[in-house]
């Protein structure tokens, strides 16, 4: 990544970017501060930009959208529990986005390395002797980190080092979802094997099943193919009975609009 | 414990962000949050010109450009509690939605259309002309004209054909006949060159 990437900056933050370099530029902008404050002034300056464009618009516009938002319920704040991820700016895509800003922002971490894949695989492997019905359960302790002592590990990567690591799977014809869920941590991570891009002005989201709440968005699937995509989920996992991907309109719906391509049940 | 997300850089200081609307932008925004539809039309009142005539700059039909900046209108009321001030000014917030339907609208539209071919000369000094007259006396347009001024002919007409045009940085480049990854550079060090003369600290 790095100097190319980065390089995309300016585009970004005019949107002058198409759809495959944008879920590029996102995974590389959850890890860049550098980038997001770039982004954020060079937005700030060129939307300074819309103060020659000023146009009053019709006066029938003001009564259709005061009339419209009576009809619409303003979202809540995202969480921001635990230190987890917060996602960052505006966005504002296609349909009904702003759910999701930046999706795919901050909680996306490609995995650094096919070894490191390779090298998970191996030892949720290992942990399958006490597999039952697709569960993984290894009934030690909390305490976070697996052999070895490295840095600081991401959300995601101490999800998939987690002791009390679950493991679900699904194939989805030729594709493979796995979701892993820590219990301790309250998280859980979504490992996506050759998942075919969502179709143009589609996404695939993320639910989590709520207790009284139902399916409550747990983010949005990076939109682009990689072999193995990796997604650290929105909200709590602790508290959730199931999870579920849908295909939605492009960044997301506050609800899913669409049949579940795969259910996944945590009990 | 968590992302690197935890270094939140700290946004840019909105100096005059908001100050060109001479409102409470953010407060009217977490008014709505709350669900105070009074609020959201003070809101509506402050800043839908801009919105709409930067909409309709970018789709140019004037009937999709009401579509385009109602359905953002909208998000902005269902989205308001989602707005940071710590990330940027709430009027750069609500354009940068805005911005993003009127680009994805006139990207769906081109699939079938070319827009390249009215694209030109024609159109855009009739665009100049109509903001001529609209804000001709605004100081803040003519400061943010200023500014341009202060880019390269080619830094300008990269950010222009990117944020106004809403075009990709590869169509930019093909368009202004220079090589594909040139673009890019020129719309980053052209938005780089308005910031710094505008003054948007980071």
């Amino acid at each position: 990544m790095s100097a190319d990437i980065h390089g995309l900056v300016g585009a970004y933050a005019v949107d002058a970017i198409d759809e495959q370099e944008r879920s590029k530029f996102e995974l590389h902008l959850a890890e860049c501060p550098e980038c997001q404050a770039e982004v954020a002034t060079l937005r700030e300056a060129a939307n300074q930009l819309s103060l020659m464009t000023e146009t009053t618009p019709p006066a029938s516009m003001r009564s259709a959208v005061l009339a419209g938002i009576k009809t619409v319920r303003p979202l809540p704040p995202l969480e921001a529990q635990s230190g987890g991820p917060v996602a960052s700016g505006p966005v504002g895509g296609s349909s009904s986005t702003a759910d999701a800003p930046h999706r795919g922002g901050s909680n996306v971490v490609q995995l650094r390395s096919r070894r490191r894949v390779t090298a998970w695989l191996a030892s949720a492997a290992a942990a399958a002797v006490l597999l039952v019905g697709g569960l993984a359960w290894s009934p030690w302790d909390n305490s976070s980190n697996g052999p070895g002592s490295r840095g600081p590990v991401s959300a995601t990567e101490q999800v998939l080092e987690a002791k009390d690591a679950q493991r679900y799977e699904k194939v989805i014809g030729g594709a493979k979802a796995t979701i892993v869920r820590s219990a301790s941590l309250g998280k859980a991570v979504i490992i996506a094997d050759h998942m075919p891009a969502a179709p143009e002005g589609k996404d695939f989201q993320l639910w989590l099943d709520q207790p009284n709440r139902g399916m409550v968005s747990a983010g949005v699937m990076p939109h682009g193919s990689a072999d193995t995509v990796t997604v650290l989920l929105d909200g709590d996992a602790a508290t959730a009975t199931g999870a579920g991907i849908t295909m939605e309109p492009a960044g997301g719906s506050p609800a899913p609009t669409t049949e579940p391509i795969a259910l996944f049940s945590f009990s | 414990m968590m992302v690197p997300m935890a270094a939140t850089p700290s946004g840019p200081q909105p100096s005059w962000g908001d100050a060109a609307v001479g409102t409470d932008l953010a407060g009217l925004l977490r008014a709505s949050a709350l669900g105070d539809e009074n609020a959201f039309a003070q809101l509506y009142d402050a800043v839908s010109a801009r919105i709409y005539g930067l909409v309709l700059r970018v789709v140019r039909d004037p009937a999709q450009s009401q579509e385009v900046a109602q359905e953002a209108l909208l998000d902005i009321w269902r989205t308001s509690a989602r707005f940071d001030p710590a990330r940027g000014s709430a009027v750069s917030w609500m354009l940068t939605i805005a911005h993003r339907k009127a680009v994805d609208r006139v990207r769906s539209a081109q699939a079938s259309t070319d827009r390249e071919d009215s694209y030109g000369s024609r159109n855009q000094e009739r665009t100049y002309d109509e903001t001529a007259e609209t804000v001709e006396r605004r100081l803040d347009a003519q400061r943010v004209r200023k500014a341009l001024d202060s880019l390269t002919e080619t830094q300008r007409s990269a950010v222009e054909l990117a944020y106004l045009g809403g075009y990709t940085h590869t169509e930019v480049a093909s368009l202004l006949g220079v090589p594909l990854g040139t673009a890019k550079t020129r719309i980053r060090d052209g938005l780089i060159r308005l910031r710094d003369s505008m003054g948007v600290q980071s």
